[in-house]
């Protein structure tokens, strides 16, 4: 059982990491989702073992399931559902803003870029100029 | 979860009375700088169409927050007479400790209460006068409380899962805060700046099921007490996963890349709030686990300062390549994380109270820095450095409070940047890392020579006309009272860290004497459950 857990947990996080890598932010969303759950399952998977449902007086305490990380994993569902959904409001507002869902580059690290080049060009426009002087000289 | 977190409070309240006869009412006051924010918020939802009675709310509530902070601070630093105060603890919901989720306030908590409810309260106010997103959003009242509780709940938790809820409380009022509005701008950045603290909280939540698994519970103070029984590489492997996770958060290299993306985007007050807390609450983490949970790893020390060093240079060269004021001053607040785990990864006594002095002087200061750079966008309509000028002769006002905080983050004497950078410094030099005392001294010189940069583009130079404002309609280029009132306060309060750097200092050394011995905080939180926080009472 525990087992199959931590396989399923290491599928999730493979996937979900892949699905991250990508350029869409359709599938930046599902990767993360993805990723969130695997981690659950850790959570799950961070208990003994399994056991009697929790509930005190139905049978012997020792007998019981460890309920902490059950607790939670219900929890951190019910924190990663809520950013999810919001996570998909944001995506949504993009792609009415752009009718894309690439993420962009950040706007600010073209302008340095780009002023990066143009330096660049001027630097060597006037080494250019400078050899053609020295040309013109011989 | 809020409304979980909200009812195990409200029901501990009066528990938590009863099973600490000696404390009296002292103990009802810890968990109200997380209960008075959510409060608010709930009521300022309520009167979601009445911005008059939201602003009453926000404020009175700070304002409330501020004075019980206060309180909570004076409270527990007295208590240094008796062996082992200086830790204040209350038990939420009335169970005890290790089931139950308990609130810790000891200096250094105390002390970060204080300054971020400083900040919060001025950056409301200054929000309130700006009249733009505060004034159109209804949402913008209650999910700036919730932040305030998020930031306020980080600090005093004493339990990692608790400190998980309280990150994402936080984190999630800084999103909405974040694209409040939906600019385009501000959904790119504001976009990434979700995925990456949900990959870091996503780290977070594999950490807590490891370190369960291993340990068997996620009471700070008892895995502080269990964590030796673990093998060094075990004990190695937690301790850098939740320096990675708070990483992200701080902004640490090589994790700071979101950072200057995302926060200049944001309405310009919430910058400032996020530039003042949430990167230092991801610091606090960092200072909170590793001493508490990892307090005799000197490997930890060497990761932490070759990472210390890079994120000082990283920044500060970011922050030189910039042209924009904003994003000049967010490159900043990364390079000034270096110093902070700079103090930690020394793991001295001096260096600790260095790093502590050094949180407080920076929130401070940057919390003030972009306040100013708000001011500047309002009065010359731009804040790139290459369309505005002049600003000494036609904005003296605005001139002189950049001016004072400038000078204490390039740390001249006698300001308090100075004092922390020295106190730094030396503690390095005492413990022989030669290295980082180097990295510091240099990046310590481009810091000047950044902020001369801004002063020599911003306020000198010929004043440039017929600069109209891309971002603001024409005519609004006059600064409302109560934005200058509110920088003004956060200025003074910049200069009253360099009357007040003496005691301040002995304070973060207290604090961090407490933080280097986690048994006083293990007593307090597990040796007390039986009668309380009498720690502190007596």
């Amino acid at each position: 059982m525990s087992v199959l857990l931590a396989f399923a947990a290491a599928m999730l996080f493979g996937f979900g990491t892949w699905l991250l890598l990508q350029r869409r932010l359709s599938r930046i969303i599902v990767g993360i989702g993805l990723i969130g759950h695997g981690s659950n399952i850790l959570l799950l998977t961070s208990s003994d073992g399994r056991g009697l449902p929790p509930i005190i007086g139905s049978a012997d305490p020792t007998d019981f399931a460890d309920p902490l990380p059950q607790a939670l994993a219900l929890t951190s569902i019910v924190i990663t559902f809520g950013v999810t959904a919001f996570l998909f409001a944001v995506g949504f507002r993009s792609w009415k803003l752009t009718n894309d869902d690439i993420v962009e580059d950040d706007v600010e690290d073209r302008y340095i870029a780009r002023r990066r080049v143009d330096v660049d060009v001027e630097e060597s426009e006037a080494a250019e100029r400078e050899s053609a002087v020295e040309e013109d000289r011989a | 979860m809020i409304a979980s977190l909200f009812g195990s409070l409200v029901a501990g309240l009066p528990a938590a009375d009863v099973s600490a006869p000696g404390s009296g009412d002292f103990d009802a006051l810890i968990p109200m700088p997380v209960l008075l924010p959510l409060l608010g918020a709930a009521l300022s939802v309520v009167f979601a169409r009445m911005r008059a009675a939201q602003r009453v709310i926000s404020v009175v509530v700070l304002l409330a927050l501020v004075v019980n902070n206060v309180i909570l601070l004076v409270r527990v630093d007295e208590a240094t007479g008796n062996a082992v105060g200086g830790v204040a603890v209350s038990q939420a919901g009335g169970w005890a400790a290790p089931l139950g989720v308990s609130l810790v306030v000891d200096r250094l908590a105390a002390m970060m209460l204080v300054v971020s409810s400083l900040m919060l309260i001025s950056v409301l106010v200054y929000a309130m006068g700006q009249q733009a997103e505060e004034r159109r959003f209804a949402a913008f009242h209650p999910v700036y409380l919730v932040l305030a509780a998020g930031v306020s709940a980080s600090f005093i938790t004493g339990d990692l899962f608790n400190l998980f809820v309280a990150f994402e409380m936080m984190l999630v009022a800084s999103y909405v805060l974040l694209t409040l509005g939906g600019r385009a701008g501000q959904v790119r950045s504001g976009m990434s700046y979700v995925v990456i603290s949900l990959i870091a909280s996503t780290f977070f939540i594999t950490a807590l099921a490891l370190i369960y698994s291993a340990v068997g519970t996620v009471n700070m103070a008892e895995l502080s007490g269990r964590m030796p029984e673990m093998s060094g590489g075990v004990q190695a492997g937690f301790s850098l996963l939740l320096i990675a996770v708070f990483g992200i958060k701080a902004g640490i290299f090589p994790l700071f890349f979101w950072l200057p993306d995302s926060y200049p985007t944001a309405p310009n007050a919430v910058t400032a709030i996020f530039a003042g807390l949430l990167t230092k609450v991801g610091v606090y983490a960092i200072i909170r686990t590793q001493l508490l949970l990892f307090p005799n790893d000197s490997q930890q020390g060497t990761v932490l300062l070759i990472v210390a060093g890079a994120t000082m240079l990283a920044g500060v060269l970011g922050a030189l390549s910039h042209d924009d004021l904003q994003r000049i001053l967010s490159f900043h607040i990364v390079s000034h994380i270096g110093y902070m785990i700079m103090g930690l990864g020394l793991f001295t006594l001096a260096g600790v109270a260095g790093a502590v002095f050094y949180v407080v002087h920076h929130i401070v200061v940057k919390t003030a820095l972009f306040l100013v750079a708000g001011l500047v966008e309002r009065k010359a309509g731009s804040d790139r450095l290459s369309r505005v000028g002049g600003l000494v002769r036609s904005a003296p006002m605005i001139s002189i409070l950049f001016a004072l905080p400038a000078l204490s983050i390039a740390g001249i004497p006698p300001f308090s940047g100075f004092v922390a950078k020295f106190a730094l410094v030396d503690a390095a030099i005492d413990a022989r890392q030669w290295g980082i005392v180097v990295v510091s001294l240099l990046v310590s010189l481009l810091t000047m020579y950044v902020m001369g940069r801004i002063w020599s583009n911003v306020f000198w130079g010929a004043p440039e006309d017929g600069v109209v404002s891309d971002r603001l309609e024409p005519g609004a280029t006059k600064v409302p009272v109560l934005m200058t009132a509110a920088t003004v306060a956060v200025v003074g309060l910049s200069v009253a860290l360099l009357v007040f750097a003496g005691p301040l200092y002995d304070l973060a050394e207290r604090a961090g004497a407490d933080l280097l011995n986690p048994r006083v905080y293990i007593d307090a939180v597990l040796g007390g459950t039986d009668t309380g926080a009498t720690e502190v009472g007596g």
